[in-house]
């Protein structure tokens, strides 16, 4: 038996919810009952990526991935594993290739593939201990910054490195931390935007939860590049959990000497808080934020003046996201010449990704900047759920586009994919087959930005209301021949006209729709028919009475008691299509095929 | 005033955790939101008597703070049910069905997203992203989550909760 292993148990959001915090409990005591407790420890991490085959564990220092682990299945694996040193099969990943199981996490596609320089603590360390994060090089690059370099030197280094804005727009992170450098006054801030509203991105708060010192760590770099001394960190009230973990993080920092007055005995001082927004996704947008944490609705204004002049209580400010903050450690702990080996021409270093949808490995991901959408849907997603096709992926959110098959072989970095329509926005990819209806989308989306638009600016608020009801009537099959040149002028006098980058890139999902799935918007129009058998409206269920078998088990599972019939009586089974919700769930429970749709 | 209630010589509890709340943030900058999140965490909603209450206390008008109460989605005017449903529509869960849990759910209750059941016994309501995409589409009740749902799945979830 190997002397000093660890078991990570992931307990980030997602694994939380698939049950792996009785795990930990569980695995302690079995590990007390068996004697190891000196050479075994356990330890709760933030997410290992691997949402999908949630709860994962992974035991160290031989890297064995568990999968999908229950409770019942813990002291098989501490008998088997940790005493006799062998593999509990039936828990491991299997390759779809090979069929066989994999125990490394070096062979297995979803890691392997990955290059993680900000998950790099997330799964590994625990967020809640602060020894975990110095002793991987933990608060080594403020200690460098302090002690060797001057603000201009730290600054400069972060331009270098040419990181970009990871929120969304891509903005050089040195040159918006030079330009409020530059403004002259007696007090800055600096702001943590952790406001991650965008339906399907995770990684923000995966950062937060499993590895928040590195997020402290860089605004700790920024505030002293700038000259700022006070930080907020805006995040959600809906992540309870990273919120937890950000306030422990800050409490140990400012214990252990990090945060506060005289950092290091260097004279600098930086106090940090955390805001947590009261929901409002428009308050992502960095004045709305701002006006947020002023405690005003959160409506975004007109800039300039922009922030980096005037921005929270009318003083220069930096906001940054969560990921852009966390890039900055290392960057400034390795070099801008590091940092630039990785990623494309104008844009450089890693991107997390979070692998949604139809996609096999459900999950977060890390790649460098160029990685093509291909390389990470099929080699680390492993392709498509149930062996069906690939339709579209959808890019950075409500605010990106939908891109189909042809361009997979796209490198994804922030340049290219504005090009194609889309955008790496906060860094969602949502997979879609063959059932995925894309008007259905597009409505989903302007649902989304509908209700979201603050009111502010007219174009925002009248028009994605407008062009929500028109995508509604084509999925419900009352479209009319001129919609789609309605919705496109719609489209693009409101990306021309908002305020805001919300109401200018809410008809994103639309253009890009129309753009390459036109022809489904058509067969709406035209044929009343919905191609991916998706839209309510435009089908129907009906049973063969031919083929029923009169089994009833489409009856005891429809959810709405719509279907009746009797055995004894020998009268088929029917669909009351008035009650029908339209589900699908008699089709996939009968046995015989008789339920058929339209 | 004559003919004094002998309950007006107890103090509500609630009260003074509200109270306590405005006093350790009355001084801050900016202290209205996080006062509406900790006297909602008390009263489990924003009552009108309460509203009123902080705006006393920090002289903020009514007006000025029921717009802020109304802008977001956290806060809310109503009590909630004894059973919270969070029906989860992020674009994971959508693009895998949670459009058809929502349906079944509003038609097994009879009630509409954001509306509370007649017995008080469940409120509902569609939110952007609980993130737990990986178990997509998934529902959360009273902050328990249920995932790898299926229309014929909610009737027995929605049994357990009385």
């Amino acid at each position: 038996m190997a002397e000093n292993q660890r078991i990570l148990v992931c307990a980030g959001t997602g694994c939380a919810s698939s049950g792996a915090l009785p795990i930990i409990d569980i695995l302690i005591d079995e590990i007390k009952r068996q004697g190891l407790e000196e050479t075994v420890s356990v330890v709760g991490t933030g997410c290992q990526g691997f949402c999908e085959k949630g709860p994962t564990l992974v035991i160290e220092p031989q890297q064995i991935l568990y999968t999908r682990v229950k409770g019942e299945d813990v002291a098989e694996i501490i008998e088997q594993e940790l005493v006799k040193g062998e593999r509990v099969e039936r828990l491991l990943l299997v390759d779809q290739e090979t069929q066989k199981p994999v125990s490394s996490m070096a062979d297995i596609n979803f890691f392997a593939k990955q290059h993680r320089i900000v998950l790099h603590n997330c799964g590994v360390i625990d967020p809640k201990k602060i020894e975990d994060y110095t002793a991987r090089e933990g608060y080594k690059a403020i200690e460098k910054a302090l002690k060797e370099m001057s603000p201009e030197d730290a600054l400069e280094e972060v331009k270098k490195s040419g990181l970009r804005g990871r929120g969304g727009a891509g903005f050089p992170t040195g040159l918006k931390w030079g330009f409020c450098r530059a403004t002259p006054s007696d007090k800055k801030y600096i702001i943590c935007n952790a406001d991650e509203g965008d339906p399907g991105a995770f990684m923000d708060r995966s950062v937060l939860e499993g590895d928040p010192h590195s997020v402290i760590e860089g605004m700790l770099i920024g505030a002293y590049a700038i000259g700022a001394d006070e930080g907020y960190i805006y995040c959600r009230a809906e992540y309870p959990l990273a919120i937890k973990h950000l306030g422990i993080a800050i409490k140990q920092a400012e214990e252990a000497g990090y945060l506060g007055d005289n950092i290091l005995g260097s004279g600098f001082n930086f106090h940090l808080k955390v805001f947590e927004g009261a929901g409002a996704f428009v308050c992502g947008e960095e004045t709305a934020l701002m006006a947020s944490i002023e405690g005003k609705r959160g409506m975004p204004r007109v800039r300039p003046p922009f922030p980096a002049v005037s921005g929270l209580w009318g003083k220069p400010t930096n906001v940054n996201n969560v990921e852009t903050w966390s890039n900055v450690p290392h960057i400034l702990r390795k070099g801008a010449e590091w940092y630039t080996q990785f990623g494309t021409e104008k844009s450089k270093g890693t991107k997390i990704f979070a692998l949604t949808g139809k996609v096999n490995n459900t999950g977060l991901v890390e790649v460098p900047m160029g990685t093509t959408l291909r390389e990470i849907i099929f080699d680390i997603g492993d392709g498509i759920q149930g062996g069906k096709k690939f339709k579209a992926v959808q890019i950075g959110g409500p605010s990106g586009g939908c891109l189909p098959e042809d361009m997979l072989d796209l490198a994804v970095d922030y340049d290219t994919l504005t090009q194609a329509g889309a955008m790496v926005g906060s860094g969602g990819l949502v997979i879609m087959d063959e059932t995925t209806c894309m008007v259905d989308i597009a409505r989903y989306f302007l649902n989304f930005t509908k209700k979201e638009s603050c009111g502010k600016c007219t174009p925002c608020r009248e028009g994605t209301t407008r062009m929500y009801e028109i995508l509604d009537r084509i999925t419900k099959g009352e479209g009319k021949e001129e919609d789609l040149d309605t919705l496109e002028n719609l489209a693009l006098t409101i990306k021309e006209t908002s305020l805001c980058a919300l109401g200018q890139s809410a008809p994103n999902p639309i253009l890009a729709t129309l753009k390459y799935f036109r022809h489904e918007y058509e067969a709406h129009i035209r044929d009343h028919k919905c191609p991916a058998h998706n839209c309510s409206a435009l089908l129907s269920y009906t049973i063969d009475a031919e083929k029923c078998k009169m089994c009833s088990l489409c009856a005891k599972n429809c959810p709405v008691n719509c279907i009746t019939g009797d055995k004894k009586t020998n009268t088929p089974y029917v669909i009351d299509e008035d009650k029908c919700i339209k589900c699908g769930t008699c089709m996939d429970k009968c046995k015989f095929g008789a339920v058929t749709r339209a | 005033m004559g003919g004094a209630c002998c309950c007006e010589n107890l103090v509500d509890p609630k009260q003074i955790e509200l109270d306590e709340i405005i006093n350790k943030h009355k001084y801050d900058n900016g202290p209205l939101i996080p006062i509406l999140q900790g006297a909602q965490e008390v009263y489990g909603y924003l009552p009108a008597h309460v509203i009123k209450h902080i705006s006393k206390a920090i002289r903020i008008p009514v007006a000025r703070i029921y717009g802020v109460v109304t802008f977001y989605a956290q806060f809310r005017l109503t009590p909630v049910g004894r059973n919270l449903i969070n029906i989860c529509l992020g674009t994971a869960c959508h693009v895998r069905g949670g459009a058809k849990i929502v349906e079944t759910i509003e038609k097994e209750l009879k009630i509409k997203d954001g509306a509370t059941t007649e017995d008080g016994r469940f409120t509902l309501e569609v939110i952007a992203c609980i993130g737990a995409c990986g178990l997509a589409p998934v529902i959360s009740i009273n902050n328990e989550v249920h995932g790898r749902l299926s229309p014929d799945k909610i009737a027995g979830i929605l049994a357990k909760y009385e």
